[in-house]
């Protein structure tokens, strides 16, 4: 195996691992505090699931940006062959 | 391992390859445009079964829009609509063995995204005129006009990526799962993603509702669409 396949694959595991911390904590608080408000104000329940999801894939997005740029590391590679 | 960026071409008529996820959303078109003309054939004022469900999927759609844009619904319905369907169907046109979804792959995203931003900027002439459309840009201030211009283009591109990402790696992970552990294994996984396709399709429509929303410009909307522009 050629080092140059082996660096990639071994950044696309470290894009993908790191990248994946900053969103995991921030959808833990997200949730954590649509929890909390809908514990306080039951009726207001749909509205607040709605904006936690939209907000939810928001925040996922940063952590796909990383797993996209990791396939293209892995398979889009332009030093790769 | 087959790259999930490249797209199987099945035909080609002349020059033009016809790939797969093509040929899978023609099927959803022509699906969607039999099942939309058989149900709403013969309209009455007394509706049928078939006719009542889809009285409740239009109105929810209507309620849906008129809450998040805050403007009268009728004019947007149709492409928002549309949208949401297609995208949901595309997503879970997954559990059909031997087809995967169009928006797995970057091309159908790309359109989807690109319907959206020539939405935007028609509905926001058409309601505010020309030059009131330009001028939204210099919002706040005329400090933000190079940051809006730049956000109308990246959130195009967040709107291609986030479809494309989620569905395609659902489909990855389950062909991965299925190479390593075999039948029936990952069937928890593809519920997952069918679920994962609903939220994706509820998020592309209703983030495509506050782009537009934003640029028509309802009561009090920089306050209310700030917080989602990514």
């Amino acid at each position: 195996m050629n080092w140059l396949d082996l660096v990639s694959i071994i950044a696309a595991a470290v894009a993908v691992s790191f990248g994946a911390i900053g969103p995991a904590l921030a959808e833990g608080r997200a949730v954590a505090a649509a929890m909390d408000a809908i514990a306080r104000q039951p009726e207001a329940a749909g509205t607040i699931s709605r904006t936690l999801f939209v907000g939810l894939a928001m925040i996922e997005t940063m952590a796909i940006y990383c797993l996209v740029i990791a396939l293209l590391v892995l398979f889009a590679n332009p030093f790769i062959r | 391992m087959r790259s999930p960026l490249v797209a199987k071409t099945v035909f080609s008529i002349g020059p033009v390859p016809i790939t797969e996820p093509v040929l899978v959303t023609w099927g959803l078109i022509a699906g969607l445009v039999l099942l939309a003309y058989l149900a709403t054939r013969r309209l009455s004022l007394r509706p049928g079964p078939a006719q009542a469900a889809l009285e409740v999927v239009v109105s929810t759609a209507q309620s849906h829009i008129a809450e998040t844009m805050r403007v009268a619904p009728a004019p947007y319905v149709a492409l928002l609509g549309t949208l949401f369907a297609f995208i949901l169907t595309a997503n879970w046109s997954t559990i059909v063995p031997g087809i995967e979804p169009p928006t797995a792959y970057l091309e159908t995203d790309a359109a989807l995204a690109v319907i959206v931003f020539v939405a935007v900027i028609y509905y926001g002439i058409r309601a505010r005129g020309f030059v009131g459309y330009l001028k939204t840009f210099a919002e706040p201030t005329a400090l933000m006009v190079p940051l809006n211009l730049i956000a109308t283009f990246t959130r195009t591109f967040s709107l291609i990526v986030r479809l494309f990402g989620n569905v395609m790696s659902g489909v990855f992970i389950v062909g991965i799962v299925l190479s390593l552990a075999g039948l029936l294994v990952p069937i928890p996984l593809m519920a997952l993603e069918l679920l994962i396709g609903a939220v994706q399709a509820y998020i592309f429509t209703v983030l495509a509702m506050v782009f537009v929303g934003q640029a028509v410009g309802g009561a009090g909307s920089p306050e209310r669409t700030q917080g989602s522009l990514s």
